[in-house]
């Protein structure tokens, strides 16, 4: 029997020419929630420092919030759960078969409502918090 | 340049790689003995250029995968599968593809053509921009040039057995096990399946885990899970297999299969049903 080529992962990559909606949203839900994950985390780990005692916790947040890449990094943040929880409530709705018709356009309005609320966010993070 | 090209033809090379190479015929060196063909002059013509995968592991100078370039008078209502066959009739008799019908029905000319799974004979050269790709089916061993290897996808048809299995029939042979028109309606899309296998091609799922049932297996699942003349414990056994480790729960409503569907079928929709149906059937644990 002759041989087979497998062309394996890379040639594969081909494929991702045409966008299709429910491909990046599968992807973007699987990116944000590994980040959510990292974030809680990282979160836990600021606030252990309350154990520290309260100038401790303090000083630690205070110069996080100094940090305007902190700043810029929680605008992601915010931006990252956003998509997540409204991508979610897509997900749900296609597991109910309810408007899966739809589902490539829902998926655009969660990418536009979180890109709104990103950037409406903006002046407030920017601005950090006045301990 | 792998492909041979026929007598009438003159080979082009192409600079950039020497590797892929244009064929196109000669004007006025037609085969005299055969009349009704007539070579065209491609000056004159409408052309296309096709891009087509090509590999032989029979053919030593054609192991290597590579891409060869067919240049195609085209026509209006011209598809890719007319302009397949016409570079291997009038090019490379060498050039491997698989077609039966013509007509979107036997589902056997699938290909990955310009960045997605479609029919080759319902793909029309005028929807596509130039020069035209042509693949074989993503996620699967290449055979030769266009043709894979559809085992696991024929393995995963067989596994959720695949036929019309009824509590009772009728006493008389000939007569008709009747459904209602509702319940026809419920299946009707999932009986369109041509088994092309652009679906499973397309899904991500299934190119990681070969044993997943992937949506045309789950599809015709579907088909006998919702046909009412099938009884309880047939359903029962039905759910069982599309709810195994390798089954329905491993979609991820990526809607890749039900976009690249060549019959429209709602594939995801179908699958998102039979996880409803199990977890329905689950959580009746009393019974």
């Amino acid at each position: 029997m002759s041989a087979s080529y497998d062309r394996g992962t890379i040639e594969d990559l081909g494929r991702w020419r045409e966008f299709s909606a429910g491909m990046w949203a599968w992807l973007f839900h699987k990116v944000t929630g590994w980040i959510l994950i990292g974030y809680l985390f990282t979160h836990i780990a600021v606030l252990s420092t309350a154990m520290s005692g309260e100038s401790v916790y303090n000083e630690t947040l205070g110069g996080l919030e100094g940090l305007l890449l902190v700043r810029f990094l929680e605008v992601g943040l915010l931006a990252v759960a956003v998509f997540h929880i409204l991508n979610g409530v897509r997900l749900l709705l296609v597991d109910l078969g309810v408007g899966l018709d739809r589902q490539a356009a829902a998926f655009y309005v969660a990418l536009v409502v979180t890109g709104l609320i990103a950037i409406a966010s903006v002046p407030t993070f920017l601005a950090g918090v006045t301990l | 340049m792998s492909s041979t090209p026929s007598d009438d033809t003159e080979t082009v090379h192409s600079d950039d790689d020497p590797a892929v190479a244009s064929v196109r015929p000669e004007a006025g060196m037609a085969d005299p003995s055969e009349a009704e063909r007539v070579t065209p002059d491609l000056d004159d013509e409408e052309t296309a250029t096709m891009r087509v995968f090509r590999y032989d592991p029979d053919v030593p100078e054609r192991a290597e995968p590579h891409y060869d370039e067919f240049v195609i008078p085209t026509h209006e209502g011209m598809t890719v599968l007319d302009a397949l066959i016409y570079a291997r009739d009038t090019y490379d008799s060498s050039l491997t593809f698989r077609h039966s019908c013509q007509q979107a029905v036997c589902g056997s000319d699938a290909l990955f053509v310009q960045g997605a799974q479609r029919l080759a004979c319902r793909t029309q050269l005028s929807a596509l921009g130039d020069p035209i790709q042509i693949d074989p089916l993503p996620h699967k061993p290449v055979e030769k040039d266009l043709v894979v290897d559809m085992s696991d996808f024929y393995d995963q048809m067989e596994a959720i057995e695949p036929y019309f299995d009824p509590d009772e029939t009728p006493a008389d042979d000939l007569e008709e096990q009747r459904q209602s028109p509702e319940n026809r309606e419920k299946i009707k899309l999932s009986t369109r399946c041509i088994q092309c296998g652009a679906c499973q091609s397309s899904c991500n799922v299934a190119a990681g885990d070969n044993e997943y049932l992937g949506p045309a297996a789950i599809n015709k699942a579907y088909r006998f899970v919702m046909d009412e003349r099938e009884g309880a414990e047939r359903r029962k056994t039905r759910l069982e297999i599309v709810e195994d480790e390798h089954g329905v729960w491993r979609c991820q409503t990526q809607f890749s299969c039900t976009d690249v569907c060549p019959k429209d079928i709602p594939l995801t929709e179908h699958i998102q049903a039979l996880k409803r149906e199990g977890v329905k059937d689950d959580l009746k644990f009393w019974e």
